[in-house]
């Protein structure tokens, strides 16, 4: 007997297969003319300057942190709103009590400025300031 | 049924899905170009067959005969695989969205829907998830500054919204009680659409949905006047209409899923109650489906064409602190819903 997971399977194996088909069919028809020039990596131009792997920003890890915390604690919730119908008021007060521990650290990371992104923070020059140069 | 019947009658499934999904891609390219063009009182293709309709085909065909450039920068055998994730993980989405109500053809007894798991949502979002894999590896292996700055940019913007994502299926899943995306579809019957009895819930899907396709306005992974091209700017030929096919068909899926979830999938209100037949009701039905999906591409395009790109800072700050406490508001308005109505 196949199963629906087994459904699943053939459908993944297809398109894996018609994956791989399309992506290397280009490769019999397509041309080949290598020069050095084409395979530099592009930079409006120029010679590239440096390692390509250049340093960012560490704000990007800490929203990976904060998002794997709060996927857990979906995947947690799942199960909870899975069976939420059969538990009545016990269910309700469980769920609230869940999501208010929730967004007490999600208020944690807010005040601790986590969720902050370095925003351009332009001064327009004042009119006062500059009458007060000028004199 | 022995196995070889249901064998044979999942592969048709599949087959129709597949052609039906290559179809909705290559026409949404189409529109996209039409529909843009229509905005900004243009013309768009016209001149590839009647009004333009085969446009996608002489597109597909260019970069067919496009030379395939990896710059000795990059990392080969990454920069080789990303294509294929993302546009496997694009493909085998569609396994569990059902397009009908079950029918019989020919004396079977057929759902349509290739797999009708009980686990269905918990597929889509683990597969939805893959898909940040193809663009971060894109981004990473070509060795260029700009990839890899929209490989990043694009890894913290689908996680960031796939928690906000997350906790609105929670919403649905309270409603529905099950995982399975049919059960979903039948929980929404007569006017009990998910959109309607949870408004803020179908808000947060909606953005996080497009944040999650990285359209526009939350297409900064490939924002051009700042990053050339994004994650894509070293790909060239064939592996670059992966990407692009991609996208297109994540779109597609994103709104197949808005309309199973949200829109009552296949459900039409009190169509029963019209007294036509029983093959009429389920080809109106079915029609009904993929004119939702079509109204929701057509929304996806237009929105495109409409607002302007979010700085990076407002993004984020949408994503954590707009839509993630509104998802955590919605799970309790849902939660209090059922418990007061007896839903």
């Amino acid at each position: 007997m196949l199963t629906e997971f087994g459904k699943i399977f053939i459908f993944i194996l297809l398109a894996a297969i018609f994956v791989i088909i399309t992506l290397f069919i280009s490769k019999f028809v397509r041309p080949n003319r290598p020069t050095k020039e084409k395979y530099l990596t592009y930079e409006c131009g120029e010679n590239p300057q440096g390692s390509p792997w250049v340093q960012f920003n560490i704000r990007f890890y800490v929203v990976a942190l904060i998002f794997l915390i709060f996927d857990v604690e979906v995947v947690l919730l799942f199960p909870w709103a899975l069976a939420y119908q059969e538990y009545g008021i016990y269910g309700f007060v469980v769920g609230l009590i869940f999501l208010l521990v929730l967004g007490l650290g999600m208020a944690y990371e807010w005040r601790k400025g986590d969720l902050e992104w370095a925003r351009p923070q332009p001064k327009p020059p004042k009119l006062d300031e500059i009458l007060k140069t000028k004199s | 049924m022995n196995i070889w019947e249901i064998i044979i009658i999942s592969l048709i499934k599949i087959l129709i899905i597949v052609v039906m999904l290559l179809l909705t891609v290559a026409y949404s390219v189409y529109f996209e170009r039409k529909i843009s063009a229509w905005v900004q009182n243009r013309v768009g293709p016209n001149r590839v067959g009647w009004l333009g309709l085969l446009q996608p085909f002489a597109d597909v065909f260019k970069l067919l005969f496009k030379e395939d450039i990896i710059p000795t920068a990059a990392n080969k055998p990454l920069h080789t695989l990303a294509p294929f994730i993302a546009l496997f993980v694009a493909f085998s989405t569609y396994a569990v969205i059902p397009l009908g109500p079950p029918v019989e053809l020919f004396g079977y007894k057929i759902n349509l829907v290739v797999a009708d798991v009980n686990i269905g949502i918990l597929y889509v979002l683990a597969l939805t998830s893959l898909g940040v894999y193809g663009i971060t590896f894109a981004g990473w292996s070509s060795g260029s500054k700009y990839s890899l700055l929209g490989g990043i940019r694009s890894s913290a913007q689908m996680i960031s919204y796939e928690v906000s994502m997350g906790f609105s299926i929670a919403g649905v899943l309270l409603m529905s009680q099950s995982l399975s995306p049919v059960k979903i579809v039948e929980a929404q019957h007569g006017w009990m659409w998910n959109a309607i009895l949870q408004p803020i819930g179908f808000i947060t899907f909606v953005v996080s949905a497009f944040a999650e396709t990285n359209r526009l306005p939350f297409d900064l992974p490939e924002a051009e006047p700042e990053l050339v091209g994004g994650y894509h700017t070293e790909y060239s030929s064939f592996k670059f209409a992966g990407f692009f096919l991609a996208e297109y068909a994540n779109m597609a899926i994103a709104s197949a899923l808005i309309v199973t979830l949200y829109l009552g999938g296949w459900q039409v209100p009190y169509i029963e109650k019209l007294g036509l037949s029983y093959t009429l009701t389920t080809i109106i039905q079915i029609a009904s489906m993929f004119l939702k999906i079509g109204a929701l591409l057509f929304f996806f395009i237009w929105v495109r064409w409409s607002i302007p790109r979010f700085r990076y800072d407002q993004l984020m700050s949408l994503g954590w602190k707009v839509m993630f406490p509104l998802a955590l508001v919605n799970i309790i308005w849902v939660a209090a819903l059922i418990m007061i109505f007896n839903l």
